[in-house]
């Protein structure tokens, strides 16, 4: 049993391979062999194109905040954590998700800001990938 | 293209008791809406054979045509979110062109206030678990409508350089034609410090961005070009019309700073063989300040990217050189969830020089254009008196 008490993906046939993952601490996404072109929510079809000859491929986990924005009113389950952080973060792969920073304090996220994936285990079933500022390069 | 334009006319429009109608359902705000837009028109109930309307139950078309007692031999229930009765005027203008039905009546009501008081406020954006929505953004905390907008709204800030004062505009605009609504709910003066003093909802989006939420509904009867001559009131021609959608979720949508207003406007403006210069009077939905902001730089009012420019000065206010939401909008007159029809009804009234106090001098072509979901679906109708 867990008290976690925010909504959780229903997991089904055509998404679990990228829920699997995110549970062994990988980001999949969707690429089209036919067209090349990844995509996003993953489908079991390539949205560009319409081939279904679709592949999984693991992603960088990098990219850059495309916008975010603080929420002040929350959404069911989220009351706790107001205010809280939702980004939309363009991954290097050319696909955008939907998904929280953390380890940055709201009042410095920024547009542009480059970022990476990191795995949160929120259930022992589920793991939410989300993202902290990326580390500087070596 | 082109093959419908002038062909229909919208006949009559109605609007139910509005703002906080506790004790009625949304089924008998419909049907009041109903008899006062055929009363408008000059016709009766069993003159509908088009039924068109769009609401958030289960068959809640065919349920409101029963509770109606219409039984319709051409009937849609396209439910794109708030831009449905753009969609629909479109569909009916169609089908009337077609023959397939002769006087068609656009309807719907909500009573989100009442339902949010009874503490039975359906949670619209919370769908069946497959959704995809539901799967990649609602376990993040994303919920509809205000945070998705807000993400809208402080990208075109980032990539243009907007305000927030300069979104503030478009909320004091609104609250000066609402000033001159006698139906509007929020009618005492508003100016921009009280907008950016207003209590932050989801940055960069402050409370007086957001719209109301009211209980009420409307209904628009659309006819023959033919048929609405010989009837009670001056025809309101159907000039063009457009439709887009492009995506559901926020994370699908192309360009945050681009709706599909921009592939609507521009097949509503082809059809009626305008432009935006022709248009004398705008109607755009204003569910938050983002809303309009887009639409009047994807429908060519100005360029993209100058939006908050165009704004500034109250252009948009009775006084400004760009008459806009003259009934108050959603941002000050009501809203009820989907204010897609009341558009189509002040637009209407506009045109036929029946508003009062807030008439736009000379108003022969009005454009109305509805958004749906997170900036997801657009329908734009451009009317005229000739």
């Amino acid at each position: 049993m867990t008290d976690y008490k925010k909504p959780l993906p229903y997991v089904h046939a055509e998404t679990k391979p990228y829920w699997d993952a995110a549970k062994r601490h990988e980001l999949l996404v969707r690429r089209c062999r036919a067209c090349g072109r990844h995509h996003f929510y993953p489908r079991d079809f390539c949205p560009s194109c319409f081939s279904f000859d679709v592949e999984w491929v693991r992603a960088s986990g990098r990219g850059a905040i495309y916008s975010f924005t603080v929420c002040h009113r929350a959404a069911q389950g989220f009351e706790a954590d107001v205010p809280y952080n939702l980004v939309l973060v363009d991954l290097d792969e050319g696909v955008r998700v939907m998904s929280t920073v953390v380890g940055c304090p709201n009042d410095d996220l920024k547009i542009g800001m480059p970022v990476e994936v990191v795995f949160d285990d929120v259930t022992p079933e589920v793991t939410l990938p989300k993202f902290r500022p990326a580390a500087l390069p070596e | 293209m082109g093959g419908i334009t002038r062909k229909t006319a919208i006949a009559g429009v109605g609007e139910s008791d509005l703002g906080y109608t506790p004790d009625k359902t949304f089924l008998q705000l419909i049907a009041q809406a109903t008899d006062r837009a055929l009363d408008d028109a000059g016709l009766a109930k069993n003159d509908i054979d088009g039924f068109f309307s769009a609401g958030w139950l289960t068959m809640e078309s065919i349920m409101v045509a029963e509770y109606l007692g219409i039984r319709p031999s051409y009937s849609d229930s396209t439910m794109p979110g708030g831009s449905a009765f753009e969609f629909h005027v479109q569909h009916a203008a169609a089908a009337i062109s077609a023959g397939l039905c002769e006087t068609a009546l656009i309807c719907y009501a909500e009573t989100r206030l009442s339902d949010h008081k009874r503490r039975m406020a359906m949670n619209f954006v919370s769908g069946a678990p497959q959704e995809p929505e539901e799967q990649f953004e609602t376990p993040y905390g994303c919920w509809v409508p205000i945070p998705t907008y807000a993400l809208a709204a402080q990208r075109h800030m980032h990539q243009y350089g907007t305000t927030v004062a300069q979104l503030a505009e478009i909320a004091v605009a609104a609250r000066k034609w609402a000033a001159l609504n006698p139906l509007a709910s929020m009618r005492d003066p508003l100016s921009i410090e009280d907008v950016l003093a207003s209590p932050m909802m989801s940055t960069p989006l402050r409370l007086r961005d957001c719209c109301l939420v009211s209980d009420g509904g409307g209904a628009v009867i659309l006819t023959s070009a033919e048929r609405a001559r010989d009837l009670r009131k001056k025809p309101v021609l159907v000039l063009g019309c457009g439709e887009a959608h492009t995506h559901r979720g926020i994370s699908g949508m192309p360009d945050l700073t681009v709706s599909p207003a921009k592939l609507s406007g521009e097949r509503a403006f082809r059809m009626a063989g305008l432009s935006p210069s022709d248009i004398d009077v705008l109607e755009l939905y204003d569910s938050f300040t983002i809303t309009v902001l887009l639409q009047l730089e994807d429908l060519g009012f100005c360029p993209k990217g100058e939006g908050g420019r165009f704004v500034e000065g109250q252009r948009l206010a009775p006084d400004g050189a760009c008459p806009t939401n003259t009934s108050g909008g959603g941002l000050s007159y009501l809203h009820t969830g989907m204010f897609g029809i009341f558009l189509l009804i002040e637009a209407a009234r506009q045109l036929r020089g029946e508003c009062g106090g807030r008439q736009v001098a000379r108003a022969k072509r009005a454009l109305c254009n509805g958004i749906g979901g997170s900036l997801a679906s657009s329908g734009t109708v451009v009317l005229g008196t000739d």
